[in-house]
């Protein structure tokens, strides 16, 4: 296999982020094309390439556009969720920032398809900078007629607004990030009703990662058929992958779904030298670890919950030996606490009682009859909470114990500072900076 | 515990069956989970489920096995299916598992405080932890804990620490009473239900919350630390101070009334009541006659016995030589005031009783004989949450009938129902129930009837201020009739819907009889066991009537019961008569205003320590039990039989039962009812710059009598402000926060002024509230002229 650059195929050229570069490439021509087919026929395109949702779910695109309910006489609206906040994750941020057009183009086409005319950008609000590009790309297309009244004289409107969040993980949750933008506080729904059905303003909404956008207009550009020659067949096209952690270039690689973990870390320059892996996720802390026996793993959505973790953003982290998995586990922990937005009783009491245990695990203070305590408390939360935050803090500690249950029993003992001397993990270790 | 009764259930719809636990149900179509196992008898526990709240699934107690779907579910947010099978903790591993891991987390941060916490020994977290906790806990680490309590109102305590964040609170506030003043703040396990600085939780339904949460976390400062609910002894009750007639429960300990909490009538005021309903119970205790009382030859008033007090009455009442007349308050119990009814026309022989102190007129008189008299039922609770036309003419129903404002407000928040004010302005209690306000001065609302374009089958509401306006009440039986449209009369006190009923009006008989139809005396007579001779035909004399009267010496003596002189119209005036009569007796609970004119004062039960019941605005008898037996206290009417022996009458009425039996008697009237008025509707006066409309209506909480002694409910009045519209304080020179100086002949009124949107050159001040006695310092009523200047600090 090798890298597939699409999204990322002009990241390098100067100023690659502006109208005329993206126009350069091809930019906008699916638009253009799209305006002339049936709504219902773009919808077909994308069902027929198979595109999953980039976000960490992976619901077929197609499928989600086409439960939208026609002629129902209300405004339909398509709103793109570019909160990326999990910890690990980084791959739409860059996007936005290297090519927004890429994400504008796909929202017009989306909401051609979807027959919304209102369309919502939600950034995550620690990343002004990349507000702001967004914005300028935005204000360019309403320039260049791509946006706004009649666009390319089709008879189609479209208003794009960006609007920033205010610093909650929650609101990465589809339906806690509709609160948000309607101006409530930011805690998910309950569902039934479905988006699709009542979200934004009870009105049919389709909410779809940035990602998953943003790969829309080379699809249809270039057909279903040149989608699927990438990848598998549960896991079609291409995917960006954000290479982090103990790498000697860490970074974002595009390649076809099905590409091996291994193939990636080559690309991404391999384990610091001098060290080797000691294990990864797949994509962000919501997904269970793996270790060095896995990374051959090809990476798509089905191979990886056969092994009982999941694609989820496709963004692998990877943690040399000099690492702490207790500590690792703590952090996450520690974030999921920070973020449970306290709806729910599991998912609210469950991260504060775990993370109590283990900051007491991390200080070697931990009882080892503790261990099958917060086991029990994952298990008590995965799949009892309110939406999927809590499933997700329920999955690093299970995770980490399937493969390092010895070095959770010898943080009953020693601190983990002592056995993993977080120094050594630093990218500035080499250096002598103890 | 919140279970749901059988009379809620949906009746005639579309039944679906399934399995819950093995057992096939039917329920109708839409039933929730959790309320079908209730029905069936599993009580699936839950925390922030409740069955008049929409469902949030938040707390997750109430996690079952639905088959076919891979996690367990929230009952609380699940309707049945057609075919669904579902297992509860009953027959299912993992919803048992499920729950057990909910209780678990709930309990880790919670404090074992339960031994000095209210809610132990009643509490649902208590009891589920009972079935679904364990033994010992495995939570090592350091709870969350939180300062305590915070103030959220002077009535609504809260302890964070012992919240389950189960929202029932939040919820209630926002999505019932449409007072969000309370909020979930932070989050995680920060998150905590929290106010806005500045803004207390001055909700008048805020003690509801205090009831629905389902731990100890809301205390009311009345309650907090008096007692323990297992020493307590819980009476079905109905509350007495207003027209609403909201069940109750009322719970003593020792003879004594700690608490009151609304006792579930679907029917009537659902899972609610107000928390003037709720807390204000204190007068029981303040000021209380005990011991009959004579007033002595030098004035001076002695404790007596009772049968030399009984004999000083009728001695009294003798020497009156028939010149005697009742004036009694709207907050009799209906067998009470019946005892009178028949007392005047029997004992008295006289038609001179009326029960209107309060603004009242001829025009009033006739649309209650007409109209009001022998309708119950004609407009209830269920016909207003399904009206789709309802119109409000001198009623503030957030003020006057706190659950019909609820009820209304629940028929607005589903959308199918337009409800129009004829108010002076758009209160926030008006814009909480969606109403349109058509701008009215006082003395216009007939003229502004007239113009609306009434939709058929509309209801109009009235309220008790109507009497204030002549010509309002003919207005509205002519624009009733035209519109096919019924009309609810909702005045604000407990007792008067009763009174109208049973005669407490000079020229009604019990069940709208007139005096003046021979054959209404007979039936009457017939019960009574007289001739329809021995009942005074000629139609008696007004309230207004008798106190002139008794001015001039056409009255000698008066029976005075169930009144505060300060309720009274024109206070001076009572009080001018009370000192014009040679002989005054008074039956009530209190020492107050009445006992100095008094010439003997007899005490009677107040609600709690008798059994009677309250007509309420419906005319649906709300009849309730004594709770408090060991005082010798005695009703009205036990009273009044003493009296009427004395006076050489053989009463027969001495138990309620009797009195109930007797009221069964007269069934209904069929005979000729008065003719409804036909007065030319008065217009506003003209007012000048400064010489303004007056428009006044009681706050739900005041300075009412029956309010004395909770200082901790009086914290949460709203503030007593006078309002002007922004074109008349202009006028005037005056701005928000600047003092007013009402006044008129009588006297005045200094009030901090508030500008709003209303109607022009009117002012608007609360009628009984602090800084703002209407009756006492003005005796002015709505749509009189009072006179503005500014005032000073």
């Amino acid at each position: 296999m090798a890298l597939t650059p699409v999204l990322t195929a002009h990241w390098d050229d100067p100023q690659s982020f502006e109208t005329e570069n993206y126009k350069k490439h091809g930019g906008y021509e699916a638009l253009k094309k799209s305006l002339k087919k049936t709504p219902d026929e773009v919808i077909n395109i994308v069902k027929d390439s198979g595109l999953r949702g980039r976000g960490g779910a992976g619901f077929p695109t197609g499928m989600k556009w086409s439960f939208v309910p026609q002629n129902d006489g209300k405004p339909h609206y398509l709103v793109v969720n570019a909160d990326e906040s999990e910890p690990g994750a980084c791959k739409d941020i860059p996007l936005m920032m290297a090519n927004p057009h890429a994400l504008v183009e796909g929202i017009a086409i989306g909401s051609y398809a979807i027959r919304a005319n209102h369309a919502f950008i939600y950034i995550r609000g620690e990343v002004p900078h990349v507000i702001r590009r967004v914005m300028n790309a935005v204000e360019q297309a309403y320039a260049n007629g791509l946006l706004g009244k009649n666009i390319q004289n089709s008879g189609f409107d479209l208003e794009v607004v960006v609007h920033a969040g205010a610093g909650a993980y929650i609101c990465g949750e589809e339906t806690a990030l509709l609160d948000s933008l309607e101006g409530r506080r930011g805690q998910p729904r309950l569902k039934p009703p479905f988006p699709a059905v009542a979200g934004l303003y009870a009105s049919p909404t389709v909410v779809n990662n940035a990602e998953t956008l943003a790969s829309v207009p080379a699809i249809i550009l270039n057909g279903a058929d040149w989608f699927k020659s990438m990848g598998t067949e549960k896991s079609p096209g291409f995917k960006l992958f954000a290479v982090s952690g103990h790498v000697n270039r860490p970074g974002i690689y595009e390649a076809a779904l099905g590409t091996p973990m291994s193939e990636l870390l080559d690309y991404a320059g391999g384990i610091r030298s001098g060290h080797k892996l000691k294990f990864w996720i797949p994509g962000g802390s919501s997904v269970p670890m793996l270790t060095p026996e896995h990374i051959d793993i090809p990476m798509t959505y089905e191979d990886l919950a056969a092994a009982g973790t999941m694609l989820g953003t496709g963004t692998p982290m990877m943690f040399d030996e000099t690492t702490s998995v207790v500590k690792a586990v703590t952090r996450w922990l520690e974030f999921y606490k920070h973020e449970s937005c306290g709806k729910c009783t599991p998912c609210r009491e469950g991260t504060y009682w775990i993370t109590g245990m283990l900051e007491k695990f991390e200080h070697g203070k931990g009882l080892e009859n503790e261990l099958s305590v917060i086991n029990d408390v994952c298990s008590q939360i995965a799949g009892r909470s309110f939406c999927a935050l809590g499933d997700a803090a329920a999955t690093p500690f299970p995770g980490a114990m399937k493969y390092f249950a010895d070095e959770f029993k010898q943080a009953t003992r020693v601190p983990v500072d002592l056995t993993f001397p977080p120094q050594e993990s630093t990218i500035f270790s080499k250096v002598g900076a103890k | 515990m919140t279970l749901t009764s059988e009379n809620k259930s949906v009746k005639n719809e579309e039944l679906i069956t399934a399995t819950i636990d093995g057992i096939q149900v039917q329920v109708p179509k839409g039933t929730l989970i959790i309320r079908a196992a209730e029905r069936m008898g599993t009580f699936v526990p839950r925390f922030c489920d409740h069955p008049s709240l929409a469902p949030v699934a938040a707390c997750r107690m109430c996690l079952v096995e639905i088959e076919g779907m891979p996690k367990p579910q929230p009952s609380c947010a699940i309707p049945l299916t057609e075919g669904m099978v579902v297992k509860t903790q009953m027959t299912s591993k993992v919803a048992e598992d499920a729950q057990a891991g909910v209780m678990e987390f709930l309990l880790i941060n919670h404090p074992l405080d339960c031994p000095v916490c209210d809610k132990g020994g009643e509490c649902p977290l208590q009891n589920q932890a009972m079935t679904a906790g364990r033994a010992e806990s495995r939570f090592e680490i350091e709870k969350r804990t939180f300062p305590k309590p915070l103030e959220l109102s002077t009535e609504v305590l809260l302890d964070r620490e012992r919240c389950v964040e189960c929202a029932r609170c939040t919820r209630f506030s926002e999505e019932i009473a449409g007072d969000p003043f309370i909020e979930l703040l932070e989050r995680g396990a920060k998150q905590q239900v929290g106010i806005a600085s500045g803004e207390p939780f001055n909700s008048y339904f805020s003690g509801n919350t205090v009831q629905i949460c389902p731990v100890g976390a809301l205390t009311s400062s009345a309650y907090r630390f008096r007692s323990r609910p297992f020493d307590l002894v819980s009476v079905p009750t109905t509350c007495e101070h207003c027209a609403s007639g909201c069940s109750l429960r009322t719970d003593y300990r020792r003879e004594t009334v700690m608490r009151r909490l609304a006792w579930e009538d679907p029917q009537v005021n659902e899972d609610w009541n107000c928390d003037k309903g709720r807390f204000a119970f204190g007068y029981l205790k303040q000021n209380r006659l005990t011991q009959p009382k004579v007033k002595n030859s030098e004035g001076k008033q002695l404790d007596a016995l009772w049968p030399d007090a009984i004999d000083f009455a009728v001695t009294g009442l003798k020497a009156a030589e028939g010149k005697v007349a009742v004036l009694l308050g709207g907050r009799l119990t209906l067998e009470d005031a019946y005892a009178y009814s028949k007392f005047a026309r029997l004992a008295l022989d006289t038609n001179d009783i009326d029960f209107r102190n309060r603004v009242n007129s001829d025009e009033e008189l006739a649309f209650l004989s007409s109209v009001v008299a022998g309708s119950a039922g004609s407009v209830t609770y269920q016909e207003l949450e399904k009206a789709k036309n309802v119109i409000l003419v001198s009623f503030e129903p957030e003020e006057e009938s706190p659950i019909v404002f609820l009820r209304l407000r629940k028929a607005a928040s589903k959308a199918n129902i337009s409800i129009t004010a004829i108010a002076p302005y758009l209160s926030k209690g008006l814009e909480k129930i969606d109403a349109e306000v058509v701008l009215t001065k006082p003395g216009d609302e007939a003229k502004v009837l007239r113009s609306l374009e009434i939709a058929k089958d509309s209801i109009i509401i009235v309220g008790e201020r109507a009497a204030a306006n002549n010509g309002l009440f003919s207005a509205l039986v002519e624009v009733a009739e035209k519109s096919n449209s019924k009309i609810a009369w909702i005045p604000r006190r407990a007792g008067e819907r009763g009174s109208v009923e049973v005669g407490i009006l000079p020229n009604l008989l019990p069940g709208g009889r007139l005096v003046s139809e021979t054959s209404a005396r007979s039936e009457v007579g017939a019960v009574w066991g007289v001739n329809a001779s021995q009942i005074p035909s000629k139609p008696g004399k007004t309230h207004q009537e008798i106190l002139n009267s008794a001015i001039n010496g056409e009255i000698k003596a008066l029976i005075i019961a169930g009144l505060e002189v300060t309720d009274a119209p024109d206070p001076q005036l009572f009080s001018k008569a009370l000192n014009a009569v040679d002989f005054v007796v008074t039956l009530g609970i209190h020492e107050n205003s009445l006992t100095r004119y008094a010439n003997v004062s007899l005490p009677v039960a107040p609600v709690t320590e008798k059994s009677g019941t309250f007509i309420n605005w419906e005319g649906r008898p709300r009849p309730f039990g004594r709770a408090i037996t060991s005082t010798n206290a005695v009703t009205d009417a036990r009273v009044l039989a003493m009296l009427a022996d004395g006076l050489g009458f053989d009463f027969g009425l001495q138990t309620i039962d009797e009195l109930r039996q007797e009221l069964a008697a007269f069934g209904t009237w069929s005979g000729p009812k008065e003719k409804a008025p036909s007065l030319k509707a008065e217009e506003s006066k003209s007012v000048t710059k400064s010489n303004l409309i007056l428009s006044t209506w009681n706050l739900l909480l005041d300075d009412g009598a029956l309010q004395q002694g909770e200082e901790h409910l009086a914290g949460t009045q709203r503030p007593s402000v006078a309002h002007l519209s922004y074109k008349t304080a202009q006028e005037n020179g005056l701005t928000t926060d600047d003092k007013v100086i009402i006044s008129n002949a009588n006297g005045s009124i200094t009030i901090k002024l508030e500008v709003i949107e209303m109607v022009n050159d009117v002012i608007w001040i609360p009628s009984n509230s602090h800084d703002s006695k209407v009756k006492l310092k003005l005796a002015a009523k709505d749509g009189d002229l009072v006179s503005i200047q500014k005032g000073s600090f």
